[in-house]
């Protein structure tokens, strides 16, 4: 594989992470449990969004086609998604989704602060750039954590629910392909493997201050960066894409 | 050439500083440390590099459209926009007079925060813009724009914007 296909595809996988949570966080909006986190959950969704369409962009110029970043969010299918099946999963309550920013930031940070050190100058500049973005988006979700954890036996209840219910689709975000080994041989990417111990640290820290255990591994599936997708994030492009789709090139 | 091409940066430099950011419009965009070079090619032909607040922030395109009708209608035809990703913009960009406008606006200017700690991290009270008192709370991380969170005053019992450290 070459070195460009390589990396245009791995900012595909980096971009369709903050789009697909971008969306999801947007279906919150008008519906948060109280205003303030109404405020959040839609403000992380417009970080997110502005971070997908910087790593679409330089898609865009990698690609050399005559596509815009409008037609990567819109106009691909299910298969052509390369995203984490973690944050394709649907919102379910408040918990939920806080659980699941968590499990995914923790990772994004991580994976920023390798970035950084990237020897692409586009991408070390990105993760600079959305590596303040994610560390508040990790606060504001393992302070949630503690809370739920060590507040009423009904948020304890749900938040070891959501843990228990997501923590299958763990693995998914540390799994590598061809991509990632032609990216690491020449110094762009680095292995996820050793994101993955650290993930695991940060992680199992914030749960043991919250009081939740951390669940069995069980029913694990893979293959978000393979375009191999669990049945909700077709269900969910259908709803974004669907005025591209129905008024292609409709401008706002 | 080059005596006219200094004269032109100058200029330039004025036109940007007269366009206000929309959110807080007592601030240009220079003054908020978004403008980060301007090079001009010729007398018609310059271009700005800007480096974008938040990934997400909306008044981006606001910017972009404003730079380039500003230069424009001041005789720069062919304006380029860059954007600068890296080094990633920091409220530390921000000149003590563009702190003391936005506090005299009603928004809190950024603090300093303990950088280390992520969670619940200890920081320390903003001041009121209204009535100059530290006892305050913070009640939501988040606010009406990327850039803001709110905070309320004990002592005049008042919520108001806290412009984040970033």
């Amino acid at each position: 594989m070459k070195t460009k296909d390589a990396l245009y595809n791995f900012c595909l996988r980096l971009a369709d992470n903050n789009l697909v949570l971008g969306q999801r966080m947007a279906e919150w909006c008008s519906r948060g449990p109280i205003l303030e986190e109404d405020l959040a959950l839609t403000n992380i969704s417009l970080d997110l969004f502005g971070q997908a369409e910087t790593l679409y962009e330089y898609a865009v110029l990698l690609k050399e086609a005559n596509i815009t970043a409008d037609d990567l969010a819109f106009l691909r299918n299910e298969r052509q998604f390369y995203n984490s099946l973690i944050v394709e999963q649907p919102n379910g309550d408040f918990a939920f989704t806080i659980v699941r920013q968590f499990l995914y930031s923790t990772f994004a940070r991580l994976m920023c602060e390798a970035l950084m050190n990237s020897n692409d100058e586009s991408l070390s500049g990105y993760a600079t750039k959305a590596l303040k973005e994610v560390k508040y988006h990790f606060r504001h979700s393992s302070e949630w954590i503690i809370r739920f954890g060590n507040g009423t036996e009904e948020s304890k209840n749900r938040a070891q629910f959501a843990l228990n219910e997501l923590w299958r689709f763990t693995d998914d975000l540390f799994v590598m392909n061809d991509i990632d080994h032609e990216l690491i041989s020449v110094g762009i990417s680095f292995s996820l493997d050793d994101i993955f111990g650290q993930w695991n640290f940060a992680v199992q820290e914030v749960l043991r201050e919250a009081n939740l255990f951390t669940p069995e591994r069980f029913n694990v599936i893979k293959g978000g960066s393979n375009g191999i997708h669990t049945e909700h994030l077709g269900h969910m492009l259908s709803e974004m894409q669907y005025l591209q789709r129905v008024h292609p090139g409709a401008k706002w | 050439m080059v005596i006219n091409n200094i004269v032109s940066k100058e200029k330039v430099w004025e036109l940007l500083s007269e366009i206000p950011d929309p959110d807080i419009p007592v601030l240009s965009i220079v003054e908020l440390g978004l403008v980060r070079d301007v090079e001009v090619i010729s007398e018609s032909n310059v271009i700005v590099t800007l480096t974008p607040s938040y990934s997400g922030c909306p008044a981006m395109g606001v910017f972009k459209d404003d730079i380039i009708t500003a230069l424009n209608s001041s005789g720069f035809c062919e304006v380029e926009i860059k954007i600068s990703l890296s080094p990633a913009w920091t409220t530390d960009w921000m000149s003590d007079v563009a702190k003391e406008k936005m506090r005299a606006h009603g928004i809190a200017p950024p603090e300093k925060e303990p950088e280390s700690e992520l969670r619940f991290a200890r920081q320390k009270q903003v001041t009121c813009p209204h009535c100059g008192k530290q006892e305050t709370k913070l009640v939501s991380r988040f606010g009406s724009t990327p850039c803001k969170a709110l905070w309320y005053c004990d002592t005049c019992e008042q919520p108001f914007e806290y412009f984040k450290c970033f």
